[in-house]
């Protein structure tokens, strides 16, 4: 039988339904809302109601906690899963219009997800939105984002001597053992860039998510030995309470049965290495940011 | 030829009789749901029986035959979203529930539905947590399900045509029900959900032959009623107090035991001073009226959105009839049934939020457990210690059986104007990072302690309840989809099969041509195990 769910007049029905109140949270909104970008200039305030009303901003300010801040942050700093909002320079966004519709209707192909589609009801009315809008603008960094490093520096860096490409991909080339870097500089921090290379293991990376989970797989390390006395380490791939996928440094994927092994360890210790300013400079470091953002701004 | 004819009279007495027997038993009476325990192969109410224990007396399946257990059948519900149902088993049929209500009974032999029911729902709805529907009750020859438009209808068991709808409330302030009514006698008893939506709480009873509205008990009192002094101003009016979890019955003091949810604004204080009677309540109704004859409150003037709305489990130990709850907000009470006193409250994961006792012995929050504007971490978090998911007691060992999690949130407040059907939080919230990662368990309690027995840490945190059977066994499910057999005195894991998706709704057993199943809805699909 058909469904008979009706759409509402922007309200779509949810994706994430299955997802509860702090999911809804957790995920959707955890991914590019505006995204920073090398280029792209700040429209005029065409279309908002509210434009430049501290009143409205200040009404905003509480919408965007409740709606936006569990991934981009208390005041909008980015909340190290979503990208910071106070930049001037966003990448799907340069108009109050484009940003209205951004919250509105989500980005297709991220977890930024459209209003009203978390299970929550009919989402945020329209002038909560220009509220939220209105905040946005009245805490975004106006002048100009600072200088970067040299992003061709940055890309000789990842390849060659800071060995990022051992365990990572960008745009299909590079290790298959940590997390895929193509579209990273896009939807994350420079903040949070640098704090996964000094930090790793602060905050570990999300790797596959399901469906109808509620939370993603982490880049764990796993130590095991097999039954025949083998150990193996490597990073999860993923893990149930019976089983886990994982890959080793060499790349081997193995497909475990837990109560087969002689022994199982779990650990929140990053396979990847902490890079120190004493290992890479903060000039390095800058200059592969720089690299990472100009990919992902493409 | 007397003899012929006794012989033939016999004959067509032994080919009748199954079918009159069959026949008179499609009618669930009230008898029938008192004595639950006397037909074991059924699952008359979403707890089982009216004690709220999710006990199956079967015992087929058993820590010997457990680890032989295979799947029978699976049935695709084709809904998307958390599948929250606890199917019953009547005769050989199952009746559960999907989302954006959805009703469907099965051939309990192979899981082939006989009739499906969609609801026709608006396009704006407004749910709180999910489009999601948790099971329905069965009476006489009728099921009973609460939709998300906050309707109440009565479905025929044989055809699952629409014998009565009566909308109990308007959906566009935010009034629905996922609940899984209870029958008491004539009545059909609901909780209303809206917590979210600064609604006020009401728990209903229906005529279950017309739908007539028999009784309402609201659960945030009106001017001049008792516990209206405990809210400030007008907020009583948009006080919250949900009812959306099911109650339970006590046939020998003919009351209904219902717990309520969270105040509004969950998670900000300001605007409501008071103790916020009756949120975060455990009430005592009476059946036929719906008065109220004792009340015990869980968290005061709750400020972290800790609904108390678990199942209030009927334990009877040592001579003294008891409730047990596991609490949203970490603590593990039991309450004498008799007079609503309480006994005792111990923490059974993490929690921060309390360090003293009432003279009652009721853990009081710090003045520091208050969200602030900046944010702070409390344990546990927004989604508390255990929440919907279904607790079991089995008498055989005496536990209590509860999934449970370890997770801390930071409370943020955030002043936000009622709007009638706007979410109306108050507050937002954040994991914390300090607690990171977040555990699951499934916690084997001993209710005259309080003392955790066992615990089963989870890969990660679940939303699935717990049977236990006769046959010395739980059961749950896990978030990466397995469906798990321990034993029950131990925790030892004796079986578990991956089923392919998430599980959010509690496991249920029955039987049928003298077969032991146990199921359970995982995934957007109905599960059902068996021996082979």
């Amino acid at each position: 039988m058909p469904l008979t769910i009706q759409s509402g007049r922007d309200r779509k029905k949810s994706p994430l339904s299955y997802l509860d109140r702090r999911l809804a949270l957790v995920m959707p909104l955890c991914a590019a809302l505006l995204l920073l970008a090398a280029t792209a200039a700040h429209a005029a305030d065409d279309g908002n109601p509210l434009a430049g009303n501290a009143k409205a901003a200040k009404a905003g300010e509480y919408e965007f906690r409740i709606n936006c801040a569990l991934c981009h942050g208390l005041g909008a700093h980015g909340g190290g899963r979503g990208p910071d909002l106070t930049r001037a320079q966003k990448k799907h966004v340069h108009s109050d219009e484009d940003m209205f519709q951004v919250i509105s209707n989500g980005i297709p192909g991220t977890v930024m997800p459209a209003n009203g589609t978390n299970g929550q009801g009919v989402g945020m009315t329209d002038e909560e939105i220009w509220q939220i809008v209105t905040y946005i603008r009245s805490v975004e960094v106006k002048a100009p984002a600072k200088p970067t490093g040299s992003a061709a520096h940055g890309r000789e860096l990842f390849y060659g001597d800071a060995n990022c490409s051992l365990c990572h991909m960008v745009e299909g080339k590079g290790g298959r053992v940590g997390p895929e870097l193509t579209a990273v500089g896009g939807s994350r921090t420079r903040e949070a860039i640098i704090d996964s290379v000094r930090n790793p293991s602060r905050r570990l990376a999300w790797g596959l998510t399901e469906a109808t989970k509620e939370f993603p797989q982490e880049y764990e390390t796993i130590t095991v030995v097999t039954a025949d006395g083998k150990e193996i380490k490597g990073v999860a791939l993923n893990e149930d309470n019976f089983s886990v996928q994982m890959m080793d440094a060499s790349e081997n994927i193995y497909l475990l049965e837990k109560d087969k092994l002689r022994s199982f360890q779990k650990s929140r210790e990053s396979l990847m290495p902490r890079y120190s300013p004493a290992i890479l400079s903060e000039k390095n470091l800058d200059d592969i940011v720089a690299y990472l953002t100009s990919v992902g701004a493409r | 030829m007397r003899a012929r004819r006794i012989f033939a009279n016999f004959l067509v007495a032994c080919i009748a009789y199954p079918f009159l027997t069959a026949h008179a038993r499609a009618q669930v009476t009230f008898e029938r749901l008192l004595n639950s325990g006397k037909e074991p192969q059924n699952w008359l109410t979403y707890s089982g029986d009216y004690s709220g224990r999710r006990f199956s007396p079967l015992d087929q399946i058993n820590i010997t035959s457990a680890p032989t257990l295979v799947a029978k059948w699976v049935y695709q519900t084709g809904a998307t979203g958390k599948l929250e149902t606890t199917p019953l088993a009547v005769d050989g049929i199952l009746y559960g529930t999907a989302q954006d209500d959805r009703a469907f009974a099965l051939d309990a032999r192979t899981g082939r539905p006989i009739w499906m029911y969609q609801h026709q729902l608006p396009g704006d709805i407004r749910p709180c947590c999910g489009r999601v529907n948790r099971g329905l009750a069965i009476l006489g020859d009728k099921v009973f399900l609460g939709t998300l438009d906050a309707h109440v209808v009565a479905l025929d068991t044989k055809t699952g045509n629409v014998v009565w709808d009566v909308v109990a409330a308007d959906y566009q302030k935010g009034y629905s029900f996922t609940v899984a009514p209870l029958a008491v006698k004539d009545l059909v008893v609901i909780g209303v959900s809206g917590g979210e939506y600064g609604v006020r709480g009401f728990i209903d009873a229906y005529d279950s032959a017309t739908g007539k509205l028999q009784w309402r008990l609201y659960t945030v009192p009106g001017p001049g009623e008792p516990g209206h002094e405990t809210w400030e101003g007008d907020s009583w009016k948009i006080g919250g107090a949900p009812a959306w979890n099911t109650g339970t019955y006590d046939a020998v003091t003919n009351q209904i035991f219902w717990p309520t949810g969270n105040p509004s604004p969950s998670n900000r204080g300001a605007g409501r001073a008071g103790d916020n009677l009756f949120s975060n309540t455990l009430l005592a109704l009476n059946a036929d009226t719906g008065k109220m004859n004792w009340y015990f409150q869980f968290t005061k003037h709750d400020e972290h959105d800790w609904d108390a709305t678990q199942v209030p489990v009927m334990i009877d130990s040592g001579g003294k009839h008891l409730i047990a709850q596991a609490n949203r907000n970490g603590f593990f009470y039991v309450i004498d049934r008799t007079n609503g006193k309480l006994i005792s409250a111990n923490a059974y994961g993490k929690t921060t939020w309390s360090d003293t006792k009432d003279a009652e012995g009721r853990p009081v929050a710090k003045k520091e457990a208050s969200p602030t504007l900046e944010g702070h971490t409390v344990c546990p978090g927004a989604l508390g210690t255990t929440n919907f998911m279904a607790p079991t007691y089995d008498p055989q060992t005496a536990l209590f059986y509860v999934t449970a999690r370890d997770q801390c949130d930071i409370f943020s407040t955030a002043p936000q104007p009622y709007e009638a059907g706007h979410a109306y939080y108050g507050s937002a919230y954040f994991p914390s990072e300090e607690a990171e990662p977040y555990r699951g368990f499934l916690k084997a309690i001993d209710p005259a302690t309080g003392e955790i027995k066992w615990k089963f840490e989870h890969t990660s945190p679940t939303w699935s309840g717990v049977l236990s059977t006769a046959g010395g066994l739980v059961f749950t499910g896990d978030a990466e989809g397995n469906f798990i057999a321990l034993d029950a005195a131990t925790g030892k894991t004796l079986w578990h099969f991956q089923m392919g998706g998430a599980v959010y709704a509690a496991p249920m057993a029955f039987a049928v041509d003298g077969k032991e199943y146990a199921a359970i809805a995982a995934g957007s699909a109905v599960y059902a195990f068996g021996l082979p």
